[in-house]
């Protein structure tokens, strides 16, 4: 937490002139989670300035409340010196604000004119969309990117890099002044990108703000001025790129005391349980191969899109790999649905857990048992009583709080509701449990709960593949690192000597 | 007692006994257990249908076909019964039955092997089941004298104060609940409704429980097509005709939810007693039957409103949820 250097922004902008978009104090606060707290940034004309840092720091957030989709609980925007609010997304547009995001959000059974103008087509008489002048001004803007796109065809039948152009014409049609990159290079190819960049220099050549957010090191270095590390809702450092070398950036992302916070009990793993062999999707991941020993945290990190969810549901039956093999002590398995990854004793604690993992309006209990009803039924008939017996026991365990479990899931509260998840693959007795992201959307004091009881449960004996984001708790809570990157894996680390740095240069592929 | 004052099937039944209570200071008798019975067993049909519906529409389906498959049923084994007298009864109702399941089997498969809408699957098959009773019959009526009199006269018949069409719908309004209280079925239709994703993730097959559902609708409807057809003595093409949107409104109004997931028996059978006291009240105090469909109308849009705003409070929590999700996008990013 000391390492951190806090440049006033107030000396910057003695440095670039006068910001043309200014965030202060800027607080974002769902129920339970504060997912900004407090983060300043400024944007300058004619600059490119990077907004750096790990999955769930807020970068999101942050372009969420900059196009006017959320409205921060506390602090200011204020765009050439003076306040503003975007009570909507428009208003954000009105004042200029832009986002061209990942994937780019645009219509695909629209032309690519329309897209360019949705919302502000040139009008003729009587108000009618004057069609000729916007096939006009869009060919003419697509010009002026050098991009080749006839604005006659749907947008669904360009590549994603194309999209990006139909997006950046977008943003100049309505005489953005701020253009928000939110990781635009993520499926883009190496030439691909450098079309991207040249456009990049011409937008900062017209005296545009651009707000860059990327993982890739060798990116920022190339294209922005500024840059900004995000960590857990905080910004942690800013300055210019020129005068930080890689390093201290890593610092700054990565930057805390991490193992002692974590309370890991010591548990030597005993014989191999899962035994992943060259385990292949057609199309998210490849080769991955693993053994997961009786106890054992595996840890599983990587930037999003690396292809560990994809894993996760392949081992769990959701989708079907297309080559590799599983023995689960040390018999091959085949799981084809999850049925019978349920039946094998592997479980899988989704990420989502609103959309993937409860019914809510079904009660606690109906939940809980949903995926042991062969366990509390006899002769094909439910059983009441049994499925409160085991619905009763997993509440108490995991101090589960609620009127009755006969209430419907979807009044609990969120942490009641992760716990009724938790509670309803642990009622399974797997041997194999996959928790992806198990901390994320939980506040701070509940993420120390949430890995004191996923170390309970290794000492037991399950064993545990752990898939996380966050550096701190990989480090802290897993016996082995697994890296991967772009659906290969890019390394196996043992936890002693491991060293945060060299996770994320083995995700990121920056050697 | 709150909580039981405040569910649905708790009003619904109070507003229909209100409801029973105004009719009768209009027509005296109306409020007499002869007269209640009757009503009963004028609804009693509608009772199996929409608790077939409601069955489907938990799955987070809808069976727009039961009132076509009806007409195309009722119209084989009528045509049966005329043809050979010496058929058994229970066996044209087996026959009805699986006739009948047989269609919904259609329907699920669509709906489970070739993922097309539920919506436009039953809307297709409705045409095609009403249009496959026409070339069965060709365009012919089987009336009543075509018909023997046990096939007519079972469903009147009284056993314990009741009629046998009753009773019939008492066994299936309890067959469906023990089936969606006791059985892993309706466990899982419930599952599949309420979140199919969520239905996946612990092992529930969500097609093949769509699919079962249609099935046990379809069966229903055949069950349905034959005290229809005796009950109204004659069988065309045309009977039963836009029933299938009674069905739903019983469902509706009963409380199940058409985005499936949520439902009760109890809700659903008073939902079809709702409809069923208004269809006998109005002609009794003298509104035509233009007037009629205006109320029920407006009976379901209400319906619908008050579903709507109890939903909301549930809303609420969904868009916590939703707060919470383009959060675990941010943290994607």
């Amino acid at each position: 937490m000391n390492a951190t250097i806090q440049k006033p922004l107030t000396a910057e902008a003695a440095a670039n002139g006068a910001p043309i978009l200014e965030m202060r104090g800027i607080s974002q606060v769902f129920p339970g989670v504060r997912a900004l707290d407090g983060v300043s940034i400024a944007l300058y004309p004619g600059q490119v300035t990077a907004l750096i840092g790990e999955n769930g720091a807020g970068k999101s957030t942050l372009v969420k409340i900059l196009t006017g989709i959320y409205r921060p609980t506390e602090g200011e925007i204020l765009i050439d010196g003076k306040p503003v609010r975007f009570a909507t997304a428009q208003g954000a547009v009105d004042h200029g604000v832009t986002a061209i995001h990942q994937e780019t959000v645009l219509f695909d059974e629209l032309t690519v004119a329309e897209n360019i103008f949705l919302g502000h087509a040139p009008r003729g008489r009587f108000g009618r969309i004057d069609w000729g002048q916007m096939k006009a001004r869009a060919a003419d803007l697509l010009a002026s990117l050098e991009a080749p796109i006839d604005p006659d065809i749907r947008l669904k039948d360009l590549s994603i890099a194309q999209r990006h152009l139909v997006a950046i014409a977008r943003a100049l049609s309505i005489e953005a002044r701020i253009v928000i990159m939110d990781e635009p290079t993520a499926a883009l190819s190496r030439k691909e990108i450098d079309d991207l960049f040249r456009i990049v220099e011409n937008l900062k050549a017209s005296g545009k703000a651009v707000l860059f957010i990327s993982h890739k090191f060798d990116e920022v270095y190339e294209i922005a001025e500024n840059f900004v590390v995000f960590r857990d809702g905080r910004s942690v450092g800013a300055g210019r790129l020129k005068e930080t070398p890689q390093d201290a950036i890593v610092r700054l992302m990565v930057g805390r005391d991490v193992k002692d916070a974590f309370p890991k009990i010591a548990v030597t793993p005993g014989a191999p349980v899962l035994e992943v062999k060259r385990y292949t999707h057609p199309t998210e991941f490849r080769d991955i191969s693993f053994t997961l020993h009786k106890g054992e945290i595996l840890g599983v990190y990587g930037l999003i899109g690396a292809g560990r969810s994809e894993l996760a549901q392949a081992l769990f039956g959701i989708t079907r790999p297309s080559g590799g093999s599983l023995a689960l002590e040390g018999r091959d398995v085949t799981i084809a649905s999850p049925r019978d990854a349920i039946a094998a004793g592997i479980v899988y604690v989704p990420e989502e857990r609103g959309r993937h993992g409860l019914a809510l309006p079904m009660p606690i209990y109906q939940n809980m048992t949903l995926p042991s009803l062969a366990r509390t039924s006899r002769q094909g008939f439910l059983r009441a009583s049994e499925e409160f017996a085991l619905a009763r026991t997993y509440a108490e365990r995991l101090d589960l709080r609620a009127a009755a479990l006969s209430v419907p899931v979807g009044t609990l509260s969120g942490g009641n509701q992760q716990k009724v998840v938790i509670g309803k693959w642990l009622a399974t007795k797997p041997k194999v449990i996959i928790l992806d992201e198990p901390t994320k959307g939980i506040d701070i004091g509940s993420k120390a709960a949430v890995h004191g009881f996923i170390s309970e449960l290794a000492a037991e004996g399950l064993s545990i593949i752990m898939i996380s984001s966050e550096l701190p708790e990989v480090l802290g809570m897993a016996d082995r690192v697994m890296v991967m990157k772009e659906g290969l894996m890019a390394g196996l680390f043992d936890r002693d000597g491991l060293t945060p740095e060299t996770l994320v240069r083995a995700a990121t592929g920056n050697a | 007692m709150a909580r039981f004052l405040k569910r649905r099937e708790t009003l619904l039944f109070l507003i229909i006994a209100l409801m029973v209570a105004g009719f009768a200071t209009r027509a005296a008798g109306f409020a007499s257990p002869d007269n209640l019975g009757r009503i009963f067993n004028d609804t009693a049909i509608l009772i199996i249908l929409a608790l077939a519906q409601m069955v489907v529409i938990l799955t987070k389906a809808i069976d727009l076909s039961v009132a076509a498959n009806l007409a195309f049923t009722g119209m084989a084994i009528a045509m049966v019964n005329a043809a050979f007298p010496a058929v058994p009864l229970p066996v044209l109702v087996l026959a009805a039955i699986a006739i009948g399941a047989a269609l919904g089997a259609i329907n699920g498969f669509l709906v489970w092997r070739l993922e097309i809408p539920p919506i436009v699957v039953t809307l297709g098959t409705l045409t095609i089941y009403r249009g496959m009773a026409f070339v069965l019959s060709g365009g012919a009526w089987v009336n009543a004298h075509q018909m023997t009199p046990t096939f007519l006269d079972v469903p009147r018949s009284v056993v314990l104060g009741l009629p046998v069409l009753s009773w019939c719908a008492i066994a299936v309004v309890v067959f469906i609940a023990a089936l969606l209280r006791y059985s892993p079925f309706g466990r899982a239709a419930y599952a599949a409704g309420g979140n199919p994703v969520a239905a996946v993730y612990a092992g529930i097959n969500v097609g093949r429980t769509r699919y079962l559902a249609f099935v046990l609708s379809g069966a229903l409807a055949g069950l349905s097509s034959y005290l229809w057809v005796s009950r109204y003595a004659v069988a065309y093409v045309d009977i039963a005709n836009g029933f299938e949107l009674d069905s739903v409104a019983a469902c509706v109004i009963g409380g199940v939810a058409i985005a499936g997931g949520v439902g009760t028996v109890v809700g659903t059978v008073l939902g079809a007693l709702f409809l069923g006291v208004i269809k006998n009240a109005l002609p009794v105090i003298g509104i035509s039957p233009f007037t009629q469909m205006a109320i029920s109308g407006s009976v379901i849009i209400l319906a619908v409103l008050f579903n709507a705003r109890r939903e909301r409070t549930r809303g609420r929590i969904i868009l916590r949820d939703r707060a919470a999700a383009p959060r675990s996008q941010e943290l994607a990013a």
